[in-house]
């Protein structure tokens, strides 16, 4: 019998017509400042923030212009005290960030992948959960001292849970039908571990990741409050006591500017780890 | 294994000495609670036969299929399948983190797993979409993809879940011409599970219809294929919705025309 299929699908993998923009379209002010526009205000903002602090309305003591505040930057910058506190800093919560995401991913694969693990772990997360993290920090103090120990540790005790939380309702969301198949196609438990439930739970790993670094940078300003000695939080402290408002603005776009690449970077990973999603392959 | 011009139309012996059967089911009991789904149930699959298993829904059909699937235990009764069966499920179920073939190639065992899936897919008609993400394959793509990685494992049974329920109708003619081929090629027993009279009845060598748990009729089917759908295919095909429950001229009480009719006389009027 002649085979009637081959070659009777549309070839989805060659690239669809483009689509062409009318780049002579005629500006509009209003469309301008919906879509575009939206650097603006941020620069108004700016704009006035300076002619406030030049005209002596805003005092330095309470907030240092934005050009001083450049100024302190570049200084800071040249200095090398900048560099060698923001070390500092990124080891803490690197440290933090690191152990939190193997202790949790582990405790998330015992708990997700047995019932016994379940009922050992999850009681003792939960409890953990009900705690407020930054009320544990009197205790780290007095067991650990101010050292880097109970920094790290705060930041670690922050990360273990959204990663065990996310990857555990991961792990047990993995559609049974899909393991259903695997088990009708031979797959050993193992097999069917690494094939079908560590990449279905892989999306909540990702959110997981992404409330993680976000809280382990939350937390290392709290933890930088511990009477550090190097550290952002150190230059903070230090500025705070000389009233020097361009240092702490500094700092704060540096915790921003944290922020922001931890954010990117979990996007990027996300973008490698599950290019496989509709939404992505379209995007 | 039948050639395929045995196939077409296969020598049925009336006494089938064991060796014949892929499937032989004797007495078969299942109950979930204290429902009993299926009650001493008895089925034999000859070597390379089609069959078609018809049912209303809850009628134990799917329970049947996964116990031939072996995705139930069917433990300490009298059932023998062949180790090598493979399953298509309603949904193609294909993994979305894995490339086609990779899907195709899953849990497969050896050195060649890529020409193998590369060989079942070209076969389905999918050679040009080895590499993609299964989310970018169309409905139709996903079942060929399912039946090739059903395929690919060369199973002594093939076991079909409904599997053209959710495709178009176009789609499904040409899942029919599909199956059919590939059947005639490689000679597994088939049994498919469905609904649908007609795609039983132009499949099939015999047509089983399941109610409340037991082999209600056992319908074979000599007609030469593709099959005219006149005559005999008419006869039986009401023969087997009478066993469905279903009289003739009830499957179209109500003729579409009227769906369309103006109101007249007395809702006319009231409308109006």
């Amino acid at each position: 019998m002649e085979f009637p299929l081959k070659r009777s699908q549309p070839d989805h993998s060659r690239p669809m017509s483009t689509v062409t923009i009318d780049r002579k379209a005629p500006f509009s002010l209003p469309r301008f400042l919906a879509g575009d526009g939206r650097w603006i205000s941020p620069l108004v903002l700016l704009a006035v923030w300076e002619l406030g602090s030049r005209l002596g309305l805003i005092s330095p003591r309470i907030l240092a212009a934005p050009s001083a505040v450049m100024g302190a930057l570049w200084s800071m910058i040249l200095s090398g005290e900048l560099l060698s506190n923001l070390a500092v800093s990124l080891a803490r919560s690197g440290a933090g960030l690191g152990i939190g995401i193997v202790v949790g991913s582990g405790l998330a694969l015992i708990a997700g992948l047995s019932k016994v693990g379940e009922t050992a772990v999850d009681p003792l997360l939960q409890i953990k959960r009900m705690i407020p993290i930054l009320a544990l920090t009197p205790l780290l103090i007095v067991w650990f001292g101010i050292g880097e120990t109970p920094k790290v540790l705060l930041i670690f005790i922050g990360v273990v849970f959204p990663i065990y939380l996310n990857l555990f309702s991961g792990i047990r969301n993995v559609d049974v039908r899909l393991l259903e198949a695997g088990r009708s196609f031979g797959l050993s438990r193992w097999e069917q571990i690494v094939h079908i439930i560590l990449p279905g739970a892989m999306p909540g790993f990702i959110v997981g990741l992404r409330f993680a670094t976000g809280g382990a940078i939350m937390l290392l300003v709290a933890a930088e409050q511990i009477n550090s000695s190097a550290g952002i939080g150190h230059l903070v402290n230090d500025a705070r006591d000389f009233m020097r408002t361009d240092i702490i603005v500094v700092c704060l776009l540096v915790y921003a500017t944290l922020g922001l690449t931890a954010d990117l970077a979990v996007r990027t990973l996300e973008g490698r780890l599950l290019r496989w999603r509709p939404s992505l392959i379209n995007a | 294994m039948p050639k395929a011009s045995q196939a077409q139309s296969p020598a049925i012996p009336t006494e089938r000495d064991d060796d014949d059967l892929t499937v032989r089911v004797r007495g078969f009991t299942r109950r979930f609670g204290a429902v009993t789904v299926l009650k001493d149930l008895d089925l034999d699959i000859a070597k390379g036969e089609f069959v078609a298993l018809l049912g209303r829904s809850g009628s134990g059909k799917t329970t049947l299929l996964r116990t031939l699937a072996g995705l139930d235990s069917a433990k300490g009764q009298d059932v023998t399948t062949p180790d090598a069966r493979a399953v298509v499920f309603q949904e193609p179920r294909l993994l979305p983190w894995k490339k086609v073939w990779h899907n195709v190639a899953l849990g497969l065992r050896g050195p060649d797993n890529r020409e193998r899936a590369e060989a079942a897919l070209e076969e389905v008609g999918l050679g040009h979409r080895l590499d993609v993400w299964p989310a970018t394959l169309s409905g139709g793509e996903a079942q060929r993809a399912s039946l090739a990685r059903a395929l690919v494992r060369e199973p002594q049974l093939l076991l079909l879940d409904e599997p053209f329920a959710s495709l178009d109708a176009l789609t499904r003619i040409r899942m029919h011409a599909l199956v059919l081929s590939l059947w005639r090629k490689h000679a597994p027993s088939v049994l498919l599970v469905t609904h649908d009279v007609d795609e039983a009845i132009s499949l099939a060598d015999r047509v089983l219809v399941l109610d409340e748990g037991r082999i209600l009729a056992d319908e074979r089917i000599t007609l030469a294929r593709p099959r005219a759908t006149d005559g005999e295919f008419q006869a039986l095909r009401e023969r087997l919705l009478r066993h469905l429950g279903i009289e003739r001229g009830q499957e179209a009480a109500q003729p579409p025309a009227a769906l369309y009719t103006f109101p007249q006389g007395d809702l006319a009027a009231a409308v109006a």
